[in-house]
Parts: structure tokens; C-alpha cells; sequence
């Protein structure tokens, strides 16, 4: 027993870690796995139910009841006012646009990089991109004054001949969300077949239904098997340029106005990194809501994820803070008037605070974290620096937003935004999200069970000598 | 009705052509503003603006279309009061809301060469009034109905808006048209002066004069050359179809 024991101390060094650690490198059998991913969506415990009934109530008080109230009885229950006609919707629109960024960043592009760390979680990263667009998008109907004339964006022929406007920014958004928002969705449901296949061939009643539907036949042959991957690597490249422009058409809506502070060349990258900024959060906070509250989550989803998810936001964090830097140091620069008075208004206005957090809660609070090994592994305070970025980046969108409204070029009007029912509302839509996402997943497997799978037949351990190495072969 | 035919360059009688050569614009004389606010209610009674309520209008969403502006220069005990500022509507050439509706509802008029809102098309995006540089822009926050018998005193051309859309000074638009149906109708050209906006008529100091830019021999052309001219935010390039003559005393003296 020593003897032998004494070689493979000197192949593993104490201090390095274990293989098996890597969920590619601990490898379970095909069957087992798919029952334990059926076995995540089945199991609810109490706390789920009551969670999803009290965000059920709050969707309906805070979302249906209010927004019904503020349809009837026009915007003049919201807080928004002339100057800053804009307020927190559009807020919250930028914001969820921005979440609905991560899924797609972390799923497509780490994709097509072959990144190997993404597999277990590209699902959940994707159903945060198309919840999240339906949030922006319920954002900014309600947002509108006449929400009931809302198709009238459209571009639809009509006996009159009226087309939208396609000089305008907001109508380069509306086409811009609603390709994002189809692209994306097909993007979630190509690589979701298989797994609804397997879901379907081992459910019953009205789910076996719902599966089959779902599941367009499909049975895992070769030819199919071609197909879907031709399929998947169109749409994720694809998505990629898509997701670029959709947050830069955002970022002109404020680009291409006259208003000091937000006519900014940078906006248009500055944006896509916020929005990555936030999403990647994102998904590091479900990542770590989904390995903690869904059972069999742990073995799927480990330290290691948590770890690379770290690094990313450690890195967008940095790039986000270069961006704002260059954004205020060219408009302070410039030496506009207004611009100057605005940068003022900003850090020592009413709403300096809010300021302040955002640089702390963006740029100080993941610097002086995520460098640390063991910060990133653990669960608690990769969530709660999730959270305090996503915090972060919603302070941003309001001082870009209302904040940056409160001044213009005519002094007269010059009027601090406060929200009211705007804030019923938001917390409306956030309890939808929430409600959608966990009604998601107990609908279909959280995890891509055949990623996983794929990934770990690829990966494995080899002897070279005396040393074991981890070796990956491409199968794609 | 004249048979459709041209008198110098502009066209008469004919009623499908809907482009003219009247250009409609406004010169303010600052000093003779004596702030009396009588244009402020010559417009609400003229162009159905709403009474928005004590609680709406302490919340600044007072809709007049045209308001006046008075800033301090100075700090509190050293103050000096600047001249009075009735702003409106700029009327822009190149106006920064048009181009940003999704759906056309704020348009320039081939016929005025004026800034208009369609009420019927705008879905409330509220983009137009943000990029307003001037902020001049009124938003329905509410259907503001006045109480009987006050609807009674509507002015029967001008639209009455609804909740959730935009609107803002139209150069008194309804008495533009009748007057240049009548004067096509009769085949002439309109004369300085036979139309002017509520708040021109109504200005007891004459310190708003209204009248037609292309034609070189109005009141409001020779106005414009005047020392004191300035426009509002010039360097943004808008081109307003509003001069002010800069106050401060300055009357009289041609600098």
C-alpha cells in the first residue's frame, strides 16, 4: 500500500487540485444523468410553491391591476414630467435588454470560442435572454401614451399607406428587439430539442404531450444530429452581430438626440458593455439561485463554474469602467456648457449617491473581490456581488435616463424626476421574471443534459509517463 | 373661384397642391415685453388648451402653450432680473423632433413651413419632447375634461386632445388656413399683417409681430435685420422661424 502510494504523490503534487473536481472530468453514466435532470424539474418543495404564489399575487396587483390603472387614467400617475419625460420604464427597459444580453454573450459566443466551462449552464444563460426581453418589452408598452395604437411601430401595409418612421432611433429599436427577441428564442429552442426528446421518452400524461409537441420527432439520429449542429452554429454566429446592434441601436436612441450628456459617439460600445456587464451577473446570480434551491444542481453546476463566471464579470467589470472613463472624459473635455453643468448635476446633485454606488458597486466592489480564488468559488458572495453589479447597472441607466433629462439647455424647466407608480410597476415586472423563469424550470430540463454529455466524452484523463494529463478531443 | 394660375411664385387656386410659399415666422421684441402674460391667455382660450387642476399644475404640468420665461442673473442679494422671455414653439427648419417619431406624427408643413403635431398618429413616445432643445413641448398626461359650461367656449377648428399625446404651438394653424383659403379663393396674395396668431393680436405692448418670412417687405423681415436679433440656441443649427430682439434696455440703439 505505501509503496505504491508513493509514485502517484510525486505524479500529483499536494497542492494541486483534484480532476475530478471538473464536472467534464467526472463523468456519470448517460442514463443516470438524464434521470437526475428529470428528477430536478419534477421536485418542488413547499417553499416553491409558495414563493411562486406570492410572485403570482404581486404579478397581478403590481403588474396587471396597476398598468390597467395607469392605461385608464393616462401616464399623469407616473412620476414623469416634463423635463425628464422619460423615466424609470425606459429605465427598466435599458436594464432588462442589458440582461437579455448575457444569455446570449455566455451561450453563442462561448460557443463558437469552444469555451468548455459553458455547458452545464448555456440554458439558463439563454432563458435569461428571452424573459428578459419580454420585460423590456412590457417595459416599454408601458411606457407609451397610447399603448393601444402600439402597432402602429409596425411596419404592416395599411389602405392609407402610413409607414413608421425609419429616421427614428425608436423605430430602429422596435425592429432591432424584435429581431433579437425571435433570433434569440430560436436560438434557446435549437439546442433544447434533444433534450426535450430525452424529456419526452421518459414522462407521462400531459407532459409526455407537451414534450412531444415540443420535440418536432425528434429521435437522435445521425442525420439529425447534422442538421441541428449545422443549425446551431448558423444562429450562434449569427446571434453574435445581432446582439451587438441591438444594444448599440439602444444606446443611439440617446445617442443621436440633441441632449447635452447623451450625445455621446461612445455610447454605442459603452452600452453593449454595460449590458454584458449586468447579464453576465446575471447569470451568476442564477447560476448560484439554480445549484442551490434545484435538486441534483450541485453535481452539474460546481465551484469551477462559479469561478470562470467570476473571471468574466472581473474582466467586463474592468473593460465597463475603462468606457465610462473615456465617455466622461471626452464629454467633460469638451467643455460644453450644459455637458459640464450635467457632469456637475450628477455627482453633487440630489441623486449624487446614487452616482457614487454606481462607480462602488461596478467597478471598486469586483476589483477588490474577484481577484481572490476563493471569493469566486463561494456561492453567498458571488451572488451577493452579482447583485450589487446588477444594482449598479441599474443606477447607470437612471442617471443616463432621468437624471441626465433634469438638465437641459433651458434652465426654466429644470425639474427633479420622482418616481411613483413606476415603482409598483418595476417590481411587477421583476416578480414576472422571477415567476416565468421558475415555471420554466420545472417545464424543461434547467440543464443541457446532452452538452454535458458531449463534453465529458470528449474530455479525458491520460497517463503521459509519469504525469496524468486532461485531454480534449475535438468531436464538432 | 379663380381658375388655378400663379401670381409671382406663389400658386392659387388650386386645391391639390398643398405646397406654398408663404413662410410663417415671429419676431419678439424683448423690451417692449412687459410680462403681462396676456398671450399666455389668448393662446389657452384660442387653441383649447387644457386646465390641468391644481394638483397637476403644482406638479409643473401646466400645458400652456407658450409660457414666459423670466431668469435671475446673479447670486441672491446682487440679483438683476433679465428681460422677460415669452417662449413658444420655435417652428424650426430643421427641427430636432421630427425626425425621431416612430410614426410621423410630428411632421414640417410643406404648406406653413411650420412644425406640426398630428394628434391622431402620435402613440406617445414622448421622444420629440426630450429632443426639444427649446422644451416646449406639452404631453397629455390626463384627460383633462373641463367642468360645465366651460367645454361651451371650445374653439370649434381647433382639435381637442386626448390623453397620451403630444402637442404644442401650431402658429395658431386654423387661422393660417382660413386665411389662405380666402386669399387664394380671391386669387391674391395675403398682405402683411392680415393674419396674426392669438398671442401677436392679443399683445397690448405690440412686442410679438407675426407675419411672412419670404416676403422681404414684411414687418417681421425687416424686424429680423435688426441689431438686437438673435435666435435661440443658434449654434445647434436648427434655424428657428423665431427672432427675439435682445432686451436689456437696449431699445433704440442698434448695436
Amino acid at each position: 500500500m505505501v509503496a505504491t502510494a508513493e509514485p502517484l504523490e510525486r505524479a500529483h503534487p499536494v497542492d494541486a487540485e483534484d480532476p475530478r473536481e471538473h464536472l467534464m472530468l467526472d463523468p456519470r453514466p448517460r442514463g443516470e444523468m438524464n434521470g437526475m435532470v428529470m428528477e430536478a424539474m419534477h421536485t418542488s418543495t413547499w417553499k416553491f410553491w409558495v414563493l411562486a404564489s406570492f410572485l403570482g399575487i404581486v404579478v397581478v396587483t403590481c403588474l396587471i391591476i396597476s398598468w390597467g390603472y395607469l392605461i385608464a387614467e393616462g401616464l399623469g400617475v407616473a412620476g414623469v414630467n416634463k423635463p425628464a419625460f422619460w423615466g424609470i420604464f425606459l429605465v427598466n427597459t435599458v436594464y432588462w435588454i442589458g440582461i437579455s444580453h448575457a444569455g446570449t454573450f455566455v451561450s453563442a459566443l462561448l460557443r463558437v470560442m469552444k469555451a468548455e466551462f459553458r455547458r452545464p449552464f448555456t440554458r439558463a444563460a439563454e432563458l435569461l435572454t428571452t424573459f428578459g426581453l419580454i420585460q423590456a418589452g412590457i417595459s416599454i408598452f408601458m411606457h407609451l401614451g397610447r399603448v393601444w395604437l402600439s402597432y402602429w411601430l409596425f411596419p404592416y401595409p395599411n389602405e392609407r399607406t402610413i409607414w413608421p418612421n425609419f429616421h427614428s432611433p425608436l423605430g430602429w429599436d422596435f425592429l432591432a428587439i424584435n429581431t433579437y427577441l425571435m433570433a434569440s428564442t430560436m436560438y434557446l429552442f435549437l439546442p433544447l430539442i434533444p433534450d426535450l426528446a430525452m424529456a419526452r421518452d421518459r414522462s407521462k400524461g400531459w407532459r409526455k404531450v407537451f414534450y412531444r409537441i415540443l420535440s418536432l420527432g425528434f429521435r437522435g439520429t445521425e442525420g439529425e444530429w447534422r442538421h441541428l449542429r449545422t443549425a446551431m452554429t448558423i444562429f450562434a454566429w449569427a446571434i453574435i452581430p445581432v446582439m451587438f446592434s441591438v444594444h448599440t441601436i439602444v444606446a443611439w436612441d440617446f445617442a443621436a438626440a440633441t441632449r447635452p450628456g447623451w450625445s455621446s459617439t461612445v455610447f454605442g460600445p459603452y452600452f453593449v458593455v454595460g449590458a454584458l456587464q449586468s447579464g453576465i451577473a446575471a447569470v451568476g446570480m442564477v447560476v448560484v439561485l439554480i445549484r442551490a434551491t434545484m435538486k441534483n444542481m450541485k453535481y452539474f453546476i460546481r465551484p469551477e463554474h462559479l469561478d470562470a463566471l467570476g473571471k468574466l464579470m472581473l474582466v467586463v467589470s474592468m473593460t465597463w469602467g475603462y468606457f465610462f472613463f473615456q465617455d466622461y472624459m471626452v464629454n467633460w473635455y469638451g467643455g460644453d456648457k450644459f455637458t459640464k453643468m450635467l457632469l456637475e448635476f450628477h455627482e453633487k446633485g440630489p441623486m449624487g449617491w446614487m452616482w457614487f454606488a454606481m462607480l462602488i458597486f461596478n467597478v471598486v466592489i469586483p476589483f477588490a473581490t474577484l481577484w481572490s480564488k476563493k471569493i469566486r468559488r463561494n456561492p453567498a458572495l458571488l451572488f451577493t456581488i452579482g447583485l450589487l453589479i446588477n444594482a449598479g447597472m441599474w443606477f447607470e441607466r437612471y442617471i443616463i435616463i432621468p437624471t441626465s433629462l433634469t438638465i437641459n439647455r433651458m434652465p426654466f424647466t429644470w425639474k427633479v424626476y420622482v418616481p411613483r407608480i413606476e415603482i409598483l410597476l418595476s417590481l411587477g415586472t421583476l416578480a414576472l421574471f422571477i415567476l416565468i423563469y421558475m415555471i420554466a424550470s420545472r417545464l424543461i430540463p434547467l440543464v443541457p443534459v446532452w452538452e454535458v454529455q458531449e463534453g465529458q466524452v470528449a474530455h479525458g484523463l491520460r497517463k503521459v509517463g509519469k504525469a496524468t494529463v486532461k485531454t480534449v478531443s475535438d468531436i464538432e | 373661384m379663380n381658375k388655378p394660375g400663379w401670381i409671382g411664385q406663389i400658386e392659387v387656386g388650386n386645391p391639390f397642391n398643398e405646397a406654398s410659399l408663404y413662410k410663417w415666422g415671429m419676431v419678439i421684441d424683448q423690451d417692449l415685453c412687459t410680462g403681462c402674460q396676456a398671450c399666455v391667455t389668448a393662446c389657452a382660450m384660442e387653441n383649447n388648451t387644457s386646465f390641468v387642476g391644481e394638483a397637476d399644475a403644482g406638479y409643473g404640468r401646466t400645458m400652456h402653450w407658450l409660457h414666459i420665461e423670466r431668469f435671475w442673473d446673479g447670486v441672491y442679494p446682487n440679483v438683476k432680473l433679465t428681460s422677460y422671455q415669452p417662449l413658444l414653439c420655435q417652428h424650426c427648419e430643421r427641427a430636432p423632433c421630427e425626425p425621431v417619431c416612430p410614426v410621423f406624427a410630428s411632421v414640417h408643413s410643406l404648406s406653413q413651413k411650420t412644425n406640426l403635431q398630428v394628434y391622431n398618429r402620435c402613440v406617445g413616445t414622448r421622444y420629440c419632447a426630450n429632443n426639444c432643445p427649446y422644451q416646449v413641448r406639452e404631453f397629455n398626461w390626463r384627460d383633462y375634461a373641463p367642468p360645465e359650461p366651460l367645454p361651451n367656449m371650445f374653439h370649434p377648428d381647433v382639435t381637442v386632445r386626448r390623453r397620451g399625446v403630444m402637442e404644442k404651438c401650431t402658429f395658431c394653424l386654423q387661422r393660417l388656413l382660413q386665411a389662405e383659403d380666402k386669399a387664394s379663393a380671391e386669387g391674391r396674395v395675403l398682405a402683411d399683417g392680415e393674419v396674426i396668431t392669438a398671442c401677436a393680436q392679443a399683445c397690448p405692448t405690440g412686442a410679438i409681430v407675426f407675419g411672412r418670412l419670404d416676403d422681404p417687405e414684411s414687418q417681421v423681415s425687416h424686424l429680423r435685420t435688426d441689431g438686437r436679433a438673435a435666435v435661440l440656441l443658434e449654434e445647434l443649427g436648427t434655424l428657428p422661424s423665431i427672432t427675439y430682439l435682445k432686451g436689456g434696455s437696449s431699445y433704440g440703439r442698434n448695436r
